[in-house]
């Protein structure tokens, strides 16, 4: 507990990201208790209301409440964030772990295979993924998430090259150690600082891409609230009538994104024992 | 007794570019249980590549053990597979490296690095590998050891690290420890500690040591006999005693004469040998040291000399002498 203190108060950016990222989750978690509306339920009346004491940030042209349709809709950018940067990351760092120690062929034909991926647009290729896979919310996480493997896989392999070579490890084999435990219990976690950054970085990202895909209708379908659509489909529209529904979706993003960077500068911070002291 | 390591007819090569490189060619020693065996030579002449061979730590391919025998109380460890090596590693043949400052994972306490090591050969539980782990910190004469156990590697300073990788070398009471240049990264004053320590612990546990150096002080004051390595062979072996008093290669006679010497005239010029250690890739035909020999003749360059007996308990390889 004390040292938690001590953290916090080392880190006061740390600290900002992480309030950032528990009201995200926790309003995501508690969506149904803490929306005021259904954010499904139309009101003709209501139509592009704006910001008013019954809809405290408006409505939009179907006259949902915004601030209902913003709150159920982090469940769906939490769980797309979160779901493909495991994904995406988990994956990237066993191939890249993979990659780098092992070497030989497995690691040249990983690398060649990562090249061609990374010479695709992230776009593009969740696009593809998504139309022949189908709108649904855990193949939209898929289609992100198989994108970021190649970079994550790119960026660990580089990190395990140059751990590979360093003196503990021989001296784990010295003293009897397997190469699969060295490679996970010894080179694995000294790659987790990288790891930590690029999965934050990557959380902002995910939270775009999906925007973009349910722009293009490919995302989460409707009727189900997400930022990124709600953001993408009213910027078209109505930036100059009613600005509330381009503003509030896009600064719930940024906040999000930005807390996420945060929280990973701060942990990577705390989690380099060389710091600690 | 019976030597605890039996070492005979040792070759490593390396297959690379540009041809086949003999790091270790046809070494054989034993050494007995607590004793010390020193294995000198300067840069490039095979040692430390001898002592990856014994542990089979080789980097192979490029590396390749072409011949030999390695027996650990009886084992031959090059017959052995992967598996069974590991279980050796450690618990019966351990090692020690030059540099301590990265030799430990930063990321991991002193004390887990070394209960890991202990609950990896023993069946023991966590409790009691992480107890040996402070008992070996304590035995390696480490203060405040439960503390130390708690920290990380960067918390150590270098002599002290080098005390934690010795405690893990010696957590399962090994045969053998193998120390390569143990004192090379560390402090005058360190140097003499850690040397010291080794000792201690030898006479304690009854370990075999193999100390691997290029510095003739510190061979003098440790070890019981000594191996002369050049260019991958194996050119003198005896009792340390006797080869510092009457050296009978050629190669070890210049080591000791460039060796300054406390007493001497300040106008006397410390002597060098002439030179550079050939490349192992391209070695004569005959004796390897022969280019740089005040005292070699055309034999010398027509065969390698044989390793014979010069004087009771001490063989060289030399035509000459």
């Amino acid at each position: 507990m004390s040292e938690t203190l001590y953290y916090a108060r080392r880190y006061p950016l740390g600290v900002a990201g992480a309030i950032i990222l528990i009201v995200f989750v926790l309003t995501a978690l508690l969506a149904n208790v803490v929306a005021p509306f259904d954010p499904l339920s139309t009101n003709a009346r209501a139509s592009l209301a704006p910001p008013s004491g019954v809809y405290l940030i408006g409505a939009d042209m179907m006259g949902r409440d915004m601030l209902s349709r913003m709150i159920h809709g982090a469940r769906i950018s939490l769980a797309v964030a979160l779901g493909a940067t495991c994904i995406g990351s988990g994956l990237g760092a066993m191939l890249g772990l993979a990659s780098g120690y092992l070497g030989g062929w497995f690691d040249l034909i990983v690398q060649r295979l990562a090249e061609v991926m990374q010479s695709l647009p992230l776009l593009v290729m969740a696009l593809v993924i998504t139309a022949s896979l189908g709108p649904s919310l855990p193949n939209t996480i898929i289609a992100i998430a198989i994108p970021l493997i190649p970079n994550v896989a790119r960026v660990i392999r580089a990190n395990v090259l140059s751990l590979r070579e360093l003196n503990y490890v021989e001296a784990a084999r010295a003293v009897g150690m397997s190469q699969t435990r060295i490679a996970l219990m010894h080179v694995l976690p000294n790659t987790l600082a990288p790891l930590i950054v690029l999965a934050t970085a990557q959380l902002g990202s995910t939270i775009l891409t999906e925007a973009s895909l349910s722009f293009l209708g490919l995302g989460v379908p409707e009727p189900y609230p997400s930022w990124g659509r709600m953001l993408s489909e009213s910027a078209a529209e109505y930036i100059r009538s009613a600005p509330w529904l381009v503003i509030f979706p896009g600064l719930a993003i940024s906040l999000v994104v930005f807390g996420a960077n945060l929280f990973g500068d701060a942990l990577r911070d705390i989690l380099d024992p060389r710091q600690g002291d | 007794m019976a030597p605890v390591l039996e070492v005979s007819g040792l070759t490593t090569v390396f297959h690379t570019r540009t041809g086949l490189v003999r790091a270790v060619q046809d070494v054989s020693f034993s050494v007995e249980a607590g004793e010390t065996l020193a294995i000198v030579g300067e840069s490039g002449c095979g040692k430390t590549m001898t002592a990856l061979s014994l542990m089979r730590l080789v980097p192979i391919p490029p590396g390749e053990i072409t011949a030999g025998t390695v027996k650990v109380a009886g084992t031959d460890l090059l017959a052995l597979d992967e598996a069974s090596m590991r279980k050796m590693r450690g618990s019966q043949i351990a090692m020690i490296f030059q540099e301590p400052m990265t030799a430990l994972n930063p990321l991991f306490t002193v004390g887990r690095q070394i209960a890991e090591m202990v609950s990896l050969h023993e069946n023991v539980s966590r409790r009691a590998a992480n107890n040996r782990a402070v008992e070996m910190l304590q035995q390696v004469r480490i203060p405040a050891p439960e503390r130390r156990a708690k920290e990380y590697p960067h918390q150590l300073s270098g002599g002290m690290r080098q005390r934690a990788m010795i405690a893990m070398a010696l957590a399962c009471k090994p045969k053998v420890l193998i120390a390569d240049e143990p004192t090379t990264a560390l402090d005058v004053t360190i140097q003499a500690q850690v040397l010291d320590l080794i000792d201690d612990l030898r006479k304690e546990l009854g370990t075999a040591v193999v100390l691997i150096t290029h510095d003739l002080g510190v061979v003098a004051e440790t070890a019981d006999r000594m191996i002369v390595m050049y260019a991958g062979r194996k050119v003198e072996e005896g009792l340390t005693k006797d080869l510092f008093a009457d050296p009978c290669h050629p190669y070890l006679q210049g080591l000791l004469a460039s060796v300054p010497r406390l007493g001497a005239s300040g106008s006397e010029r410390l002597r060098e040998i002439p030179g550079v250690v050939p490349s192992l890739s391209d070695l004569p035909k005959g004796c390897a040291f022969a280019a740089r020999c005040p005292s070699a003749i055309g034999k010398c360059l027509e065969a390698i000399p044989p390793l014979e007996q010069k004087r009771p308990g001490h063989s060289a390889a030399c035509w000459v002498t």
